[in-house]
């Protein structure tokens, strides 16, 4: 179990964690995500004991990490995969963490065989690829079969049988009910590996929930429809017969219409009843990844850019598009592929969170702002203080904006 | 008392599975060795022309020592990186992941990489004693000579407590790089330009090398040189002040700092 209480890390000015509280519990994958620079790292150093916190404090089974009584044999850490002395072979490495904890030498032999690294245990680790490293990294957590497992960003640099290898890794490691707090940014690994999830942005909690509840929360789900494109005065009837009984009709880039407020069965009927041909009518499960990319618009730091070639072109002749360049008529503001459809008013509490400037205590709040309405930003809610059922996150949106 | 022991063996497992101890303290045993031998064939063989004056101050013990002042580079590299690498590589992290107890990670560290660095400074000393006694005929000294045998054990003593202060530099500065780029000209050159001025030695002679170095001395003004106000164990006192003093501010930087 650990446990953080008001964590808070500055660096000078810069505010890394702020007043960040969660608890991993034992038994479950504990995912941990946020865009980079939320302070991911930063909260597992402190766990650590490696970073002191600025206020607020962080314990593993109710002692902080450097109290700990023999803390190799209770805690097992992957941090850097690279954080090891490259002259050094991979199992002189391992034994030098071995004889901290009294752990004997037989187990090195053990964990190099668990990781697959048993023909290079020999070989110094300058010479390792990213993913040999890593493999190296979790070699060194799983050392004193510990309790409490940190991971930050196990699979980066892993092959697909490796990625496997860890997700069930993961899982074996928390069904024996360890504590497992794994860090991570591809959302598609945390889906099949993660039962919890803790995401930050900016340092601050955006959400602790479990990872159905997360997706449900973040998400709208929704219907795609599809009708002939020959007709386009059928679009216009099925979207105004579908608005009149309450759904929400959004058209998508290729054509079809988004809907959603109403069920497919319903909105089958109408179709029928407005004597309009369907060519899909399909549900659509919005995934992690939206859901994630949703709850973090607002929170990303280092959001990149159109790379534009300004000055690398000659200038271009009026109606000649540019090589590689098609003059592109929608305005994508975030280049993450997707186009995730607005929430449904009121579902999302998220989504106009970080909008809300208020100046405070909140070291964020007087940060960067979310951009302009790109593709992710809620539609102009037609009621601007529209009820938000979901109140199940501890940041919600009137504490976000204080 | 278990973790003391436990950390103990775990730095000497790191300290003897790379290859940068072997070869730093390996040039440091035959740099010393093969200059010292060098310069004390080269003095046997031109005794006669030196000036009178330095022939009556001649201190063959000293003379063969006078590798030092290069092999004290390689110690200076030994300690640098022992401490160094954690930084660089980013294992600080791993380790102290491992034993949260910094106090004990450090001094465990500088226990093990001291007492080998000890333990080859003095074979150095007295393989070059030897060797370049044997090589200075007729001007030779003794090991049984009045204040000799104190020389050669604190010439070996001044190789240990060199690579400990740089340890502690290094603990301090938390770089190799930046802890080499600094050691290695304060003592190839600042130091000995400014023990060669006039004013500025009064001050230089209280630096850790130059005070160390008096204990290598059978004859105080040896060569002609000027008389220290300390005796030879008062400047290995004052090099160990220095020492103890690196090795505090490494600890408290560590104790202090984020890692």
């Amino acid at each position: 179990m650990i446990e953080a209480v008001g964590l808070t890390k500055r660096y000078g000015a810069k505010t890394a964690v702020y007043n960040l509280s969660f608890q991993v519990r034992p038994g479950v994958v504990t995912g941990f995500l946020g865009p980079n620079g939320s302070g991911k790292s930063t909260t597992m150093r402190m766990i650590l004991g490696l970073d002191r916190p600025t206020a607020g404090h962080v314990t593993i089974g109710g002692h902080p990490f450097r109290q700990l009584p023999n803390a190799p044999r209770q805690v097992g850490a992957l941090l850097d995969a690279k954080a090891v002395h490259g002259g050094r072979s991979a199992r002189s490495h391992l034994l030098s963490l071995a004889q901290l904890a009294g752990i004997p030498a037989q187990r090195v032999d053990e964990v190099l065989g668990v990781v697959g690294l048993q023909d290079v245990a020999k070989r110094r680790s300058k010479g390792f690829s990213l993913g040999m490293g890593q493999r190296l990294g979790i070699a060194a957590a799983l050392l004193g079969d510990p309790q409490v497992l940190l991971f930050d960003e196990p699979v980066n640099g892993l092959d697909p049988e490796g990625i496997l290898w860890v997700r069930n890794l993961m899982k074996k490691l928390a069904a024996e009910g360890r504590t497992v707090f794994v860090s991570s940014h591809l959302m598609s690994e945390m889906a099949l590996t993660a039962d919890h999830l803790i995401v930050i942005g900016r340092g601050q909690l955006l959400a602790d929930m479990p990872v159905k509840d997360f997706i449900s929360a973040n998400s709208a789900d929704f219907a795609r429809v599809r009708i002939p494109g020959t007709e386009p005065a059928q679009r216009e009837k099925l979207t105004s017969v579908l608005v009149e009984a309450g759904g929400q009709v959004l058209p998508e880039p290729d054509g079809a219409l988004r809907v959603t407020g109403l069920q497919l069965p319903r909105i089958s009927d109408l179709a029928h009843g407005a004597d309009v041909r369907l060519w899909e009518l399909s549900p659509h499960q919005a995934s992690l990844e939206e859901a994630y990319m949703r709850l973090t618009q607002g929170a990303v730091d280092y959001r990149s850019t159109d790379d534009r070639l300004a000055h690398l072109q000659p200038p271009l002749q009026p109606g000649q598009p540019g090589y590689g360049m098609p003059p592109q008529p929608q305005v994508q503001e975030v280049p993450q592929q997707g186009w995730y459809a607005p929430p449904p008013p009121g579902q999302n509490p998220y989504g106009a969170a970080p909008q809300a400037p208020a100046p405070g205590p909140n070291p964020y709040a007087g940060g960067p702002q979310a951009p302009a309405p790109g593709p992710y930003a809620p539609p102009p809610a037609p009621q601007p203080s529209a009820p938000q059922p979901n109140s199940l996150q501890p940041s919600d949106t009137p504490k976000d904006a204080r | 008392m278990a973790v003391e022991t436990a950390v103990l063996q775990s730095e000497w497992t790191k300290i003897r599975t790379v290859s940068s101890t072997v070869w730093t303290l390996a040039s440091a045993f035959l740099v010393t060795v093969a200059m010292g031998a060098g310069l004390s064939a080269l003095t046997n063989a031109t005794f006669d022309d030196m000036r009178a004056v330095e022939r009556a101050t001649f201190d063959p013990t000293l003379i063969s020592f006078s590798g030092m002042i290069l092999g004290q580079l390689a110690m200076v590299v030994f300690g640098v990186l022992v401490v160094g690498t954690e930084y660089s590589s980013g294992m600080i992290r791993t380790s102290l992941a491992a034993v949260p107890q910094r106090a004990t990670f450090l001094f465990s560290k500088i226990t093990v990489a001291g007492g080998l660095a000890f333990l080859v400074g003095l074979a150095t000393s007295f393989v070059t004693f030897f060797l370049g006694q044997a090589l200075l005929g007729g001007h030779r000294a003794s090991i049984s000579d009045d204040n000799v045998l104190r020389a050669v054990i604190g010439a070996g003593l001044y190789m240990g407590l060199i690579a400990l202060f740089s340890m502690g530099v290094a603990a301090m500065l938390r770089s190799s790089m930046l802890s080499l780029g600094i050691l290695v000209p304060f003592l190839l050159l600042v130091s000995n330009i400014l023990s060669a001025v006039p004013k500025a030695k009064e001050v230089a002679q209280y630096f850790p090398d130059q005070a160390g170095s008096k204990v290598m001395r059978v004859i105080p003004d040896a060569m002609n040189s000027e008389k220290a106000p300390y005796g030879p164990w008062g400047g290995l006192g004052i090099m160990a002040l220095w020492v103890v003093a690196s090795l505090l501010g490494g600890y408290l930087v560590l104790k202090k700092r984020d890692a």
